[in-house]
């Protein structure tokens, strides 16, 4: 407590000095939050009322009334039907390849990443800091630079235009990052209990496995939401190393939205554009609480 | 269960040097202390013998076989460290298990083996808890188990007892006596704490700069110290040191004037000093009784109920520490006079040699 009472215990008021809930302070700080707040979600509200209109009212122009008759017919539209060139099974194709594409980079990147970051810091070898310093540079160096010479790359290797080599393109990619990230955070894990570890029979894997792994639980949470919204929102990769058949969902979306046969039915664009954005904003809620917890206590002394 | 050589051991940094040379022979079921002031080299020659650093030169013989290249495992040897290195996300049961687990120990087994070690240590009711939620002696307990279900040859401990409070440290120093004695097994531990070191030791190493000072039975120290370094850091309050001048050299032994003025006869071995050379006369501070000899302006006096300490200073301004009776009537601020027996004052050279008494107290087993 701020105000916690001095040792006259008895008499004398207690507690926090008491605030006036409207005060010019408070009115100033609601007020700028609620402006803010509602400017952010303006947007989104559009997005939610257009998608719930039929075709006749959007015409009308009215974007911020809400919609007369609520109907749901754009979602399934933007679902199931909706057409990007020949394939007229709406974005549940790109949602299905996204997915595919989704879990075996998530999986791999993570895997590899954290088994370098533990190798990096426990187990050092002649020239690991040379070797940490370039897979850092690496991070540096803009995409666009490497797009073609890893499009001759996985021509050569027999993967171009496959689900395969997307995935090993996004595996590649996400490896400097997180490769520092499970590096710093290894390195606070103490090394005593690495020793003891290995005092106790454990080997590279034992360690990895028994030890580092279990105790490391926030940071792979971390590594999941940093892969999981990166590779799910990725576009260029998608479009440059994959085909019409597999482009992952952003890339359908684009063309879905960006079609210009026909009339524009901005209520399935803004019902496939939701869909789309699911899958991060799912994410982010769900690992909100797994996010900040401290495993490590009582390991040391204190 | 098993012998320990050391032979040889340097290790090195980069360019500096930490560890010269060192050559041990530690014997079955002996409890041996390495003591030395920080950054003497006693944790990472500890280390070196665990397999968790690599000696530059040397080797180190197990049981009569080189394991210098050996992984810590297949040396036979467990570790208890400082920081007790408790694995946080497992339970004190699990803790207990890991060395046993990894060995991939029959089920059966595993479990008679831990629960016996829970005993010896009294963890038994504590098996399910977390090292988060035991005290600083439990968790030090629970790492104790842990290097004790493999039934290795050889315990390592590195200042296992530091982190705890004075009260819980005197209490764990009996129990790992205690223990040693159960296990009937070579332990070997680093401390920079002397107090451990006599107190636990069958035989102490002392270090200093990388180097053996000495290697002998904790008595043997004390009476016999080889050189100014393990006098000084050996007993508490720590040993005088009077600086003096060769005076006479005869069968009796050393005849010296200490700077404060008086004359001593010293029966040591005069081998290596001559007349007008500088020494340092050793004076124990409990060694000093009521008498005519040292004049010493008493600065401080530290009660400590049954003896008394009294830090002041000699007459040629060398600071001087005494231990006095409990309840001695000596006032801060006064000089009294004192005195030591002949044959009780070390003398050193002026190279920090010993030379060495001729009549000093049998040594105790």
């Amino acid at each position: 407590m701020a105000n916690a009472s001095t040792n006259i215990a008895a008499a004398g008021p207690r507690g926090p000095k008491p605030r006036r809930a409207i005060s010019g302070r408070n009115i100033m700080i609601y007020g700028t939050l609620g402006l803010v707040a509602l400017y952010y979600a303006l947007p989104l509200y559009v997005m939610i009322v257009t998608s719930l209109k039929g075709m006749p009212e959007v015409r009308l122009g009215h974007i911020f009334a809400p919609p007369v008759e609520i109907t749901f017919q754009p979602w399934v539209k933007a679902w199931a039907q909706a057409c990007t060139g020949l394939n007229c099974d709406g974005l549940s194709r790109g949602f299905w390849n996204s997915v595919r594409i989704l879990i075996p980079s998530v999986v791999i990147s993570i895997a590899v990443a954290s088994v370098n970051g533990y190798a990096l810091v426990n187990w050092k070898f002649k020239g690991s800091e040379t070797f940490f310093t370039i897979l850092i540079f690496g991070s540096f160096i803009p995409y666009q630079v490497m797009l073609y010479p890893i499009v001759i790359l996985l021509r050569e290797m027999g993967i171009y235009g496959t689900l395969g080599g997307l995935v090993m393109v996004h595996t590649i990619f996400g490896m400097p990052i997180l490769t520092l990230l499970f590096r710093n955070y290894f390195t606070s894990v103490p090394e005593e209990l690495f020793k003891a570890a290995r005092v106790d029979g454990a080997g590279f894997w034992g360690i990895y496995f028994r030890i580092m792994l279990p105790m490391s639980m926030p940071i792979f949470v971390v590594a999941i939401i940093l892969q999981v919204t990166g590779i799910w929102n990725d576009f260029l990769f998608g479009v440059v190393f994959t085909k019409p058949d597999l482009y992952p969902m952003t890339v359908q979306l684009n063309n879905i939205v960006n079609s210009v046969q026909g009339v524009k039915e901005y209520n399935v664009n803004m019902a496939a554009t939701m869909i789309t954005g699911l899958v991060p904003l799912t994410v982010y809620f769900i690992s909100g609480k797994l996010f900040v917890r401290g495993i490590a206590a009582g390991a040391v002394k204190g | 269960m098993a012998t320990l050589d050391l032979k040889t051991i340097s290790k090195s940094f980069g360019e500096a040097k930490v560890l010269h040379d060192i050559d041990l022979a530690i014997r079955d079921k002996e409890f041996v202390v390495f003591v030395g002031p920080s950054g003497c080299g006693k944790s990472t020659l500890l280390r070196i013998i665990a397999g968790l650093e690599e000696a530059t030169k040397g080797q180190i013989v197990i049981d009569g076989m080189d394991v210098s290249n050996a992984h810590p495992v297949e040396r036979g040897i467990s570790m208890v460290f400082q920081s007790y290195a408790l694995y946080p996300h497992l339970s004190v049961y699990e803790n207990i298990a890991f060395p046993l687990r990894v060995a991939r120990l029959e089920k059966d087994d595993l479990d008679r083996r831990v629960r016996r070690a829970a005993e010896i240590l009294q963890l038994t009711d504590k098996l399910m808890l977390r090292p988060g939620q035991l005290s600083g002696g439990q968790r030090q307990r629970v790492a104790i188990g842990r290097s004790i279900v493999r039934e290795p040859k050889i315990f390592l401990f590195d200042e296992p007892l530091s982190n705890l409070d004075a009260a819980l440290r005197g209490d764990m120093r009996v129990e790992l006596s205690q223990l040693h004695k159960n296990l009937d097994a070579t332990m070997v531990y680093v401390t920079h704490d002397q107090v451990e070191a006599m107190t636990m030791a069958d035989r102490i190493v002392v270090l200093n700069g990388g180097r053996v000072e000495q290697f002998g039975s904790p008595m043997e120290l004390y009476h016999h110290p080889n050189n100014k370094f393990v006098a000084g850091f050996i007993g508490q309050p720590n040993m005088n040191f009077v600086p003096a001048k060769v005076k006479a050299i005869s069968a009796k032994g050393l005849t010296v004037v200490l700077d404060a003025g008086p004359t001593m006869v010293l029966p040591v071995e005069t081998e290596g000093v001559a007349v007008g050379d500088a020494v340092e006369v050793g004076i124990r501070p409990e060694d000093v009784a009521a008498g005519d000899t040292l004049d010493v302006e008493i600065r401080v006096l530290e009660r400590l109920g049954g003896i008394a300490i009294a830090y002041g200073k000699l007459a040629c301004g060398t600071n001087f520490c005494a231990s006095l009776d409990g309840d001695t009537a000596v006032a801060e601020g006064t000089t009294i006079k004192l005195a030591v027996a002949p044959a009780d004052a070390h003398v050193f050279d002026a190279a920090g040699r010993v030379l060495r008494r001729r009549a000093a107290p049998a040594l105790v087993a």
